[in-house]
């Protein structure tokens, strides 16, 4: 069982958890993911750290409802416990002196690029970030990106804040203008990293991505997280989950991540009767 | 023994073998002949003391039975389930020369389930010598692991069970469907393992929470590693990554573990196929084609490349999905799969196969007959051709010696590997193999690590 120290509504549908998690916290780097399993009857959920204190011993996650399990989250507050958490998972990021770093952040994509982009500010990196989100009621933590990021461009689609239009807009503008840029990062949905990914392709700059695709256990024994990188098949819990978003297919992993939907949308109907009262 | 009848069992989940009454153990433990040779003991490969255990059953001693049992298998209503005895214990039985052997593996079974019926009659927990005050690290709960920190702690010392999942069991939770082993049996052997002191850490994924050396760094005297081979092959052909194809990994994590055979009372969804393909030959794939069956599949298909004698399986389990009405493809082996514009599975594509000579492993070569194509319409697949130890543990720790195939050397009577104070024991050593066999490889490194630290 894993107490849940701190809980914070970060917008309407994103919750913030700091979780009691000793061990894990001891060990874990930017870029590392756990599993998360709500209760007896829940199943197992990958989620990105979005932060952790050895000394302190927590970890943090930060998630959106999006369905079943995470409804079941956001109902828990602290002092709740949490089943199961599994980690530190996954391969962490490569974290050096790359020289000029591109960050984004797409939507619930925001929380676990801040680990990443201050481990790489921490390398002596000049880091750049750009946050997107649909609209300003769904943005959070500006000023903690801010304070890891020597320049922060914010986007919304619908402009209701910041620069209007997604993150690959500004992305293009920053690599034609600036030509120390060396590596971009790229978390958030997968259609935003796919395009992430198509924008920097002419440029030939290393795009690392964060691949999210459906995950059981997350310790390479069942191999549901299948993804194709470079024309090879790969398991994104272990031999990922970040990869070079020029390689993988992406058609594959959104294919992929559509295996559910009808039985999703049927466990969120029988759980959405009684919601909050099932955990 | 009785049986579920197959019509009624092919859509439920429930045991399919329903176990002795106390007259039909009593009746076969009569057959015994208590013959002086006793092969049966060294058949199994724990060496149960068989002939003792069927006496006491007809004496009507049932505890001294359990006794008998206990003093060698910490889990035998494990064993009693899935050994394969026609290649063991009851292989060797005196009586198989004249006809049946004694069915030995029921009666473990009947002492087992007697035993639990029965639990609150018996003493709680067995007689333990006194601590050494020695620390044990045991790596994985499947059946290696949990023998061998159940001998461990019966020498007297602290064992420390580490374990990736959330429960306890390996393969015996998320392979091993319910209807073959119910999971309350399972988790009945594992408190009698923790009944002996032994202490379990679910959720501890080793190489990632903290690895082998920081583990003997940490006050742990030796670390034996019981992980397995979980890591699953797939058939590395066309489509293989389209949605409905599943290794048998997933697939029965999802439906015994995660029971998705539940759902949506149980939040892990699962693919129902109406047409299922289940490629391989071996206990596994017999698993995984019976629940697509209870699951509520219309047709489901075993697609093996060899012929029915060649079939890893266990002939009781080829019988019984032969009854509840699997279709066999054999000598039949997977081209591709092939998919609709949605990436999903439609049909997998297969070349009929001959065999030739034998190969390496003794069984007979399957050649692909040219031109043979066909295909079959399904709209899930499982891969179930085998699975290799997780690389985890081995690409974290310094100095352990593996194998091209993944798997760890170690001494086949001690379960020492080449590093200082590390055995292993089971799947992990000798690729998949069976419950049994793990749990005799997970005894023996018991006896040495003992062994070890006395001396030290």
């Amino acid at each position: 069982m894993f107490k849940i120290v701190t809980k914070e509504k970060l917008c309407p549908v994103v919750d913030f958890f700091k979780i009691e998690a000793p061990a894990i916290a001891e060990k874990a780097k930017p870029g590392q993911f756990v599993v998360v399993r709500v209760d007896k009857v829940g199943e197992r959920i990958p989620l990105t750290l979005a932060d952790w204190d050895g000394k302190e011993g927590t970890v943090s996650l930060v998630v959106m409802q999006v369905g079943t399990t995470t409804n079941k989250l956001s109902c828990l507050n602290a002092g709740d416990n949490i089943l199961d958490l599994i980690g530190p998972l996954g391969l962490p990021s490569e974290i050096e002196n790359f020289g000029t770093v591109v960050c984004i952040g797409g939507g619930v994509g925001v929380a676990p690029v801040y680990p990443i982009a201050r481990a790489l500010r921490q390398a002596g990196n000049k880091v750049i970030t750009i946050m997107g989100a649909r609209s300003k009621d769904l943005l959070f933590w500006e000023e903690r990106l801010r304070s890891v990021s020597h320049e922060l461009i914010v986007t919304t689609d619908d402009g209701s804040y910041a620069r209007k239009g997604v993150v690959t807009e500004p992305l293009k503008e920053l690599l034609e203008k600036n030509k120390e840029i060396s590596r971009v990062v790229a978390i958030g949905p997968a259609i935003m990293m796919k395009f992430c990914s198509l924008t920097t392709k002419p440029f030939g700059i290393t795009t690392i991505v964060s691949l999210n695709s459906i995950m059981v256990d997350g310790t390479g024994m069942c191999g549901s997280c299948r993804v194709s990188v470079n024309g090879v098949t790969k398991f994104a819990c272990v031999d990922g989950p970040e990869f070079n978003g020029h390689q993988v297919d992406w058609e594959l992993l959104f294919a992929r991540q559509r295996i559910y939907l009808d039985e999703e949308r049927r466990s969120l109907e029988l759980r959405e009767a009684h919601h909050c009262q099932h955990s | 023994m009785p049986r579920q009848d197959p019509k009624v069992r092919a859509r439920n989940f429930n045991e399919v073998a329903l176990g002795y009454t106390h007259e039909m153990a009593l009746k076969e433990a009569n057959r015994c002949i208590q013959c002086p040779k006793q092969p049966c003991i060294s058949g199994c490969p724990v060496n149960i003391d068989i002939p003792e255990f069927i006496k006491a059953i007809r004496d009507n001693d049932m505890p001294e039975a359990v006794r008998i049992l206990k003093r060698k298998n910490a889990l035998p209503g494990i064993c009693g389930r899935v050994c394969p005895q026609e290649t063991q214990c009851e292989e060797v039985c005196t009586l198989d020369k004249k006809g049946a052997p004694i069915a030995i593996g029921r009666l473990e079974r009947y002492i087992a389930d007697w035993e639990r019926e029965h639990s609150s009659e018996l003493p709680s927990s067995p007689n333990l010598p006194p601590s050494t005050g020695k620390k044990v690290a045991v790596i994985g709960s499947g059946p290696a692991g949990l023998t061998c920190a159940a001998d461990l702690a019966k020498f007297g010392h602290k064992v420390t069970i580490f374990e990736a999942l959330h429960v306890a069991g390996g393969v015996l939770m998320y392979g091993i469907p319910e209807f073959r082993l119910p999971k309350a049996i399972v988790q009945g052997e594992v408190n009698y393992v923790k009944s002996l002191g032994v202490e379990i850490r679910l959720d501890s994924v080793m190489g990632k929470l903290a690895t082998v050396d920081e583990l003997l760094k940490d006050g742990y005297e030796a670390v034996f590693l019981g992980t397995g081979a979980g890591l699953p092959m797939f058939l590395n052909i066309s489509g293989e990554n389209l949605n409905g194809v599943y290794s048998a990994n997933e697939f029965l994590t999802r439906v015994n573990l995660m029971k998705a055979y539940l759902f949506p009372e149980y939040d892990t969804p699962i693919k129902i196929g109406k047409k299922v393909a289940v490629v391989g030959g071996g206990n596994v794939a017999m698993d995984a084609a019976r629940c697509a069956l209870r699951l509520g599949a219309d047709k489901v298909y075993i697609v093996y490349r060899r012929s029915r004698v060649e079939m890893p399986a266990r002939h009781e389990e080829v019988e019984n999905a032969e009854e509840e009405g699997i279709i066999f493809k054999l000598l039949t082996n997977p081209k591709r799969f092939i998919g609709n514009d949605q990436g999903w599975v439609t049909a997998v594509e297969c070349h009929e196969m001959e065999l030739g000579e034998p190969d390496a492993s003794g069984r007979r070569r399957p050649i692909i007959k040219e031109g043979s194509e066909f295909t079959i319409e399904i709209d899930v697949a499982v891969v179930a051709l085998g699975t290799t130890p997780n690389p985890l543990i081995p690409s974290t720790t310094r100095g352990l010696e593996t194998r091209k195939t993944g798997t760890v050397v170690a001494d086949e009577e001690t379960g020492k590997t080449v590093k200082d104070r590390v055995w292993a024991g089971g799947d992990v050593v000798t690729g998949a193999a069976t419950v049994i066999s793990a749990m005799g490889a997970g005894k023996r490194a018991a006896a040495s690590i003992d062994d070890y630290l006395k001396r030290k």
